[in-house]
């Protein structure tokens, strides 16, 4: 008796009707799409963009090449050289970031003991080619210097939950 | 020259010289594929006959179906150009003996035509005339019983076909998706009620 | 036939300029003239309908992304001119640039023969295609048979893809598709057999008129006398079958993306865009006959309202849609369930249905004179 009641409701396509009627209803659901280039999504204050290096008020660069992130960083991404600067500080004379390898997971940003490298809202970076996605010391710092009133911002944001 | 005569023409043109491209080719998947624009230039010449259903119906049962499984038999066979040349000159002699009987044959139906054996010029039918249902009411009255015959021995080919398939047990794991398919979640998947409990 | 339709189309100062025209056509070429105008008039009239066909395969892509796109709750293509409207012809143009690559021991004729095989069958179909009571470029008195033995045709287009590039995947898809095809031609057939029963006629003009009578026409409800309603089962399973000829999604294993591969994995570029314009016409065209065979064609649907062209076009629009909603609803099949399914329930299905139609049309009840 089931299995008759089965063959006839196969028959009469009962499940295949209530399949469309739940996609012809969503078909005049409201559409919920963003509008990219135009609209964009909110980000968090925590969000892990392209990373940049800071410095202090006065224009000195924070990084004080403890090598800290280097250590952390699970994909081995970063590469640092360090040298005696003139004045006799510790300062790092490569600060390269292999944008290819990194897998942005903020662990660096983590690592930092003086906040030197950390990670901005910026993630429509792009390279044409794998030389360009290639950052060296410079460029981060460019970057933090772009950056740098945002970035001031997000970790005061954030300085309560550290 | 009237138009219909052109078409003709043309039509019976393509149709020889695709019918001795498919015995001269070498390759079979190229001469199956001749055979096929031969079968198309015969029913265009069946049409100009103002027998409709029959071209048709040559398009439908042998180009839509023979050909397809030919093509597919032609298709698997795994072809060694070579050793299709090696017979030549020993069949030429029994080969050439066939062919000219077949010429013969075909003169004397030729022959016979103009012998006066066939008053043949095509009838035009009148507007109204339907090709279809002349010949089904042929089919089912005056030749009922060789349509019949030819049916059942359709049918004993189709047991045949299922008879030498099915041998044996079956070796493989194979699924049945008849009972798949009436599988429902509730036979596979048993979900419980289990209220939270609190920590000791 | 053609001066009066002329006549009918063109205002009536260029009327003198065509008679001027035959005039001066028959002077040079005699006794041939009239053939000639013959030729050139059903050359014109086949153009009249491949042109707006080819549009319609173009924005027939468009339709299929934006329902999509609305069924998963998104916009669709809205990006190349107002609302996508453009998208077709970026997609043109994309695909013409494109690179046609030929693999090196692939059978070089047929290879580029097989996407004319499997496009050309799609657009002869449309000769005998009815769109309204006059408007039809070959009146053949066995049309229906004409569509399915050309329809039929198709299936070179696949196996021959699958067979010239010499590439043994391509050819399992061929094998795959060419015998889903052929398998669903059957119940397609049995279908059609009880269609043409009822209508007493291969003619789809004749058949299309047969279905604007009948109880509920004569009371001013026509949508109720078409075959759908007295045909059900059968309308149901032609519809099935529709979507597995033309290898639609439920049925579209020839190009499962994701999963297995279909006969035309060697096809790229231009080569490739002719088999999708053949899957997309073939699919207008089993539309068009789900239209014309069980949906009344041109009928109104309400005796008050004139029957119209736009009517059938309307009605295949509608069908169109039931294949877009059906391909963002449900799951692919697996091979051997779409087997069984053909096999194993559309043929008995078709053939009870067959049996029943019979007794029915013997019986005192038939509504069918």
């Amino acid at each position: 008796m089931g299995s008759m009641k089965e063959i006839f409701n196969s028959l009469l396509l009962k499940e295949l009707c209530k399949g469309l009627s739940v996609t012809g209803r969503l078909a005049f659901a409201r559409k919920t799409t963003v509008f990219y280039p135009e609209e964009k999504t909110p980000q968090s204050f925590r969000f892990r963009g392209l990373h940049a290096l800071r410095r202090y008020a006065g224009g000195e660069e924070r990084c004080i090449a403890c090598k800290l992130c280097e250590a952390a960083c699970p994909a081995m991404a970063i590469s640092i050289e360090s040298g005696e600067r003139e004045d006799g500080s510790r300062r790092t004379t490569r600060y390269d970031i292999d944008l290819n390898k990194c897998i942005f997971c903020g662990f660096c940003e983590e690592a930092c003991p003086v906040d030197a490298i950390v990670m901005t809202r910026v993630f429509e970076s792009h390279g044409e080619s794998r030389s360009d996605l290639y950052y060296t010391k410079s460029m981060l710092l460019a970057n933090g210097d772009r950056y740098e009133a945002q970035i001031a911002a997000d970790r005061e944001l954030d300085s309560k939950y550290r | 020259m009237e138009f219909r005569t052109f078409v003709f023409y043309f039509l019976a043109a393509i149709l020889v010289i695709a019918s001795l491209r498919v015995v001269t080719l070498r390759n079979p998947v190229h001469a199956a594929l001749h055979l096929v624009l031969a079968f198309f230039s015969a029913s265009g010449v069946w049409i100009l006959l103002q027998a409709e259903f029959l071209a048709i119906a040559l398009i439908l049962v042998y180009v839509g179906a023979v050909m397809v499984l030919f093509l597919f038999v032609v298709m698997l066979l795994d072809i060694d150009l070579d050793r299709l040349r090696e017979g030549f000159w020993s069949y030429l002699p029994l080969g050439s003996i066939v062919a000219l009987l077949v010429v013969a044959e075909m003169g004397l139906v030729l022959v016979s035509r103009y012998w006066g054996a066939l008053e043949s010029d095509v009838p035009q039918a009148e507007a109204g005339y339907s090709n279809v249902q002349a010949v089904g009411r042929l089919l089912f009255t005056e030749y009922v019983y060789p349509f019949e015959l030819a049916s059942v021995v359709l049918l004993v080919g189709i047991v045949a076909a299922v008879a030498l398939t099915l041998r044996g047990k079956r070796k493989s794991k194979s699924v049945d998706p008849s009972r798949q398919v009436f599988v429902k979640a509730g036979d596979r998947l048993r979900i419980v009620r289990m209220p939270a409990e609190k920590r000791d | 036939m053609m001066l009066e339709t002329l006549q009918l189309l063109l205002p009536g100062f260029l009327m003198p300029c065509v008679d001027w025209a035959m005039q001066l056509g028959e002077d040079i070429f005699g006794s041939a003239w009239p053939d000639i105008v013959t030729v050139v008039w059903t050359v014109v009239k086949a153009m009249l309908i491949v042109a707006p066909l080819l549009g319609a395969v173009a924005y027939a892509t468009y339709a299929e992304r934006k329902v999509i796109g609305w069924i998963q709750v998104r916009v669709g293509p809205n990006r190349v001119g107002p609302w996508g409207l453009l998208q077709p012809v970026a997609d043109g143009v994309k695909v013409l640039l494109k690179e046609v690559v030929i693999p090196t021991h692939a059978d070089k004729a047929v290879y580029l023969l097989a996407p004319l095989f499997s496009f050309a069958p799609a657009l002869i179909a449309w000769a005998v295609i009815p769109f309204s009571d006059f408007f039809v470029l070959a009146n053949v008195n066995a049309s229906l048979l004409f569509v399915m033995s050309v329809t039929s045709v198709g299936v070179y287009g696949i196996i021959l893809a699958g067979w010239a590039p010499n590439s043994k995947y391509a050819f399992f898809g061929a094998m795959r598709s060419a015998a889903q095809m052929i398998s669903y031609e059957v119940p397609m057939g049995l279908a059609l057999v009880v269609v043409l029963m009822v209508s007493n006629s291969l003619n789809l003009g004749d058949i299309v008129q047969g279905q604007g009578r009948g109880l509920f026409a004569g009371m001013g409800l026509t949508f109720l006398s078409w075959n759908w309603l007295p045909l059900l089962p059968i309308f149901v399973a032609y519809i099935v079958s529709t979507f597995a000829e033309c290898n639609r999604s439920p049925f579209d294993l020839t190009e499962g993306e994701s999963e297995i591969i279909g006969y035309h994995v060697e096809y790229s570029g231009m080569a490739f865009a002719v088999f999708q314009l053949a899957e997309y016409t073939a699919m207008l065209m089993g539309c068009t006959l789900v239209s014309l065979l069980f949906l009344g064609g041109w009928l109104s649907p309400l005796s008050f309202l004139p029957d119209g062209i736009f009517w059938l076009l309307l009605k295949i629009l509608g069908v169109l849609v039931l294949f877009y909603w059906v391909r963002a609803t449900f799951p692919r099949y697996r091979y051997d369930q779409v087997m069984r399914l053909g096999w194993k329930v559309l043929i008995p299905v078709c053939l009870v249905w067959l049996a029943v139609v019979a007794c029915w049309m013997l019986s005192p009840w038939n509504i069918w004179k």
